[in-house]
């Protein structure tokens, strides 16, 4: 089991309080972890990554365990605190506009 | 009793506001989406309950939202509340956000690049809808204007979307640039005497009209003049920034372009100027009266570099000649110190005896007149920036 941490419009798109908790077949890795979110909450298609070629949109960030993993291959794994649920893989909005 | 139900995109979230008959008293409801800019938001025809919003976030993307209840409950169509939202082989279903264009090699071959500002060609890229026009007769088709610009349709309640590639395969492509606020198909008109036929108007490529239903298409620009196009007979490239047409006389369109405001006869084979006495001819709004179909209303904006009404005061200019003779219309607006725009999608009329106009203001006010201009009064003062104002008029 894995924890995701949303930033709030998308908590609010997805109708969830909290993290989001989610078992990942196989590697955790980033691509597995949001492939399992977007099986779980298909709403947030296209609000994380791109519909056709999956690459992160550009004012999204992904951190976990105080690291920023946003340019990290999708394929490499998540830290182990993550895969055990330790720590939450987190998605944040940058800072920008208003 | 006649109600209206005033739909209103902003900033920073959608309100519904609505009254009877006399439009005096309101009641508002929202923020809905809260925090995401709604581009546009707008009922159907055919089922007043069937409302159709644009929902969009420079982070987060596109989203459609759908409500079957007048607004009271939404869902992104293809993930209806309670409802399982994978398939029985585990893929998901939402698909309702998805704007993919149209690559096939049978009609997506020629649809490569536009023009970008500074002029080399650049390939599209889908960034948000800008307009969502219900189908007249059927609650579940839909089309949807997008920046890069493109026209979509569903036809199954906002659930799938498909381009119709005609547009962008007409040949000009490469000619279209974006202007300041992206390159969009922000206009869609539809005839309600002709099924086959739909206008639309794309910033800054020009407008567009289809007879044979959305297959093949043809720029309608001639007549139009823009100071940066050198060419006086330029196919495409015009930055068109509405157009409106009251529905029971098709043929006759009122453009505010750029600069210049506009009038065809001929369904938009030929344009020319009506501007006439208004104190500029720079806008963004359009709209035409519900009853009296030479009755047209503007707001004239400063100009390109300074987007706010001229003078310091809100004024909007009617013409009940079809434009060229213009007064102004005052009574309630604010006449010092406003210095708000008016977007292009922000103005509507509804369909009472005593025709009401309503429009709304990057200031965050709404304003209505229940006398078809004569006298205006806010409906509400301190909302989020508005970049729609769509009204329907509910027996």
């Amino acid at each position: 089991m894995i924890r995701i941490v949303l930033p709030p419009h998308l908590r609010a798109l997805a109708h969830v309080s909290g993290d989001v908790e989610l078992d990942v077949d196989g590697p955790v890795t980033l691509r597995s972890a949001l492939d399992a979110l977007e099986a779980r909450y298909p709403m947030l298609r296209g609000t994380i990554r791109d519909h056709g070629t999956l690459q992160r949109r550009p004012f999204l960030r992904f951190f976990a365990c105080e690291q920023d993993l946003s340019h990290d291959p999708p394929d490499s794994p998540l830290p182990d605190a993550v895969v055990c649920g330790a720590e939450p893989l987190i998605v944040l909005g940058a800072i920008a506009g208003g | 009793m006649s109600k209206v139900r005033v739909l209103v995109g902003t900033r920073k979230g959608a309100f519904i506001l609505t009254s009877d008959g006399k439009r005096e008293k309101w009641g508002v409801s929202g923020p809905h989406f809260t925090g995401w800019e709604i581009y546009h938001f707008k009922g159907s025809p055919a089922d007043p309950n069937r409302l159709y919003a644009s929902q969009t976030s420079g982070w987060f993307g596109q989203v459609i939202q759908r409500s079957d209840d007048g607004g009271k409950t939404w869902h992104q169509p293809g993930t209806p509340p309670g409802e399982a939202t994978t398939a029985p082989d585990g893929q998901p279903k939402g698909e309702s956000n998805k704007f993919v264009y149209d690559t096939s090699a049978e009609s997506g071959k020629p649809l490569t690049t536009h023009q970008w500002y500074d002029g080399t060609q650049h390939p599209w890229e889908f960034k948000r809808v800008w307009h969502l026009e219900p189908a007249l007769k059927d609650p579940n088709t839909v089309y949807a204007g997008v920046e890069d610009a493109a026209i979509f349709r569903s036809t199954d309640g906002g659930v799938s979307w498909h381009e119709l590639s005609g547009l962008r395969g007409h040949g000009t492509g490469p000619k279209w640039q974006p202007g300041a606020g992206g390159m969009c198909l922000h206009t869609i008109l539809l005839d309600p005497s002709n099924p086959q036929r739909i206008w639309i108007a794309i910033s800054a490529a020009g407008a567009f009209r289809t007879d044979d239903g959305g297959k093949t298409w043809k720029p309608i620009n001639r007549g139009l003049k823009s100071q940066y196009i050198p060419d006086p007979n330029a196919e495409v490239g015009h930055c068109v920034h509405h157009i409106a047409m009251n529905p029971s006389r098709p043929g006759v369109l009122f453009m505010q372009k750029h600069w210049d405001v506009m009038r065809s006869n001929d369904a938009g084979d030929s344009w020319r100027e009506v501007s006439g006495n208004l104190p500029t001819d720079f806008g963004f709004v359009i709209d035409v009266h519900a009853h009296e179909p030479e009755t047209i209303y503007v707001v004239p904006i400063k100009s390109d570099g300074e987007h706010f009404v001229h003078d310091g005061k809100l004024r909007v200019y009617r013409s009940r000649t079809g434009g060229n003779e213009w007064e102004a219309l005052t009574h309630g607006l604010p006449q010092s110190n406003c210095y708000v725009n008016v977007l292009r999608d922000a103005m509507a009329v509804d369909s009472l005896d005593k025709c009401g106009i309503y429009f709304g203001t990057t200031g965050g006010q709404v304003y209505v007149s229940p006398d078809a201009g004569d006298s205006w009064a806010p409906i509400v003062r301190d909302l989020p920036a508005v970049l729609s104002v769509e009204v329907q008029t509910l027996s």
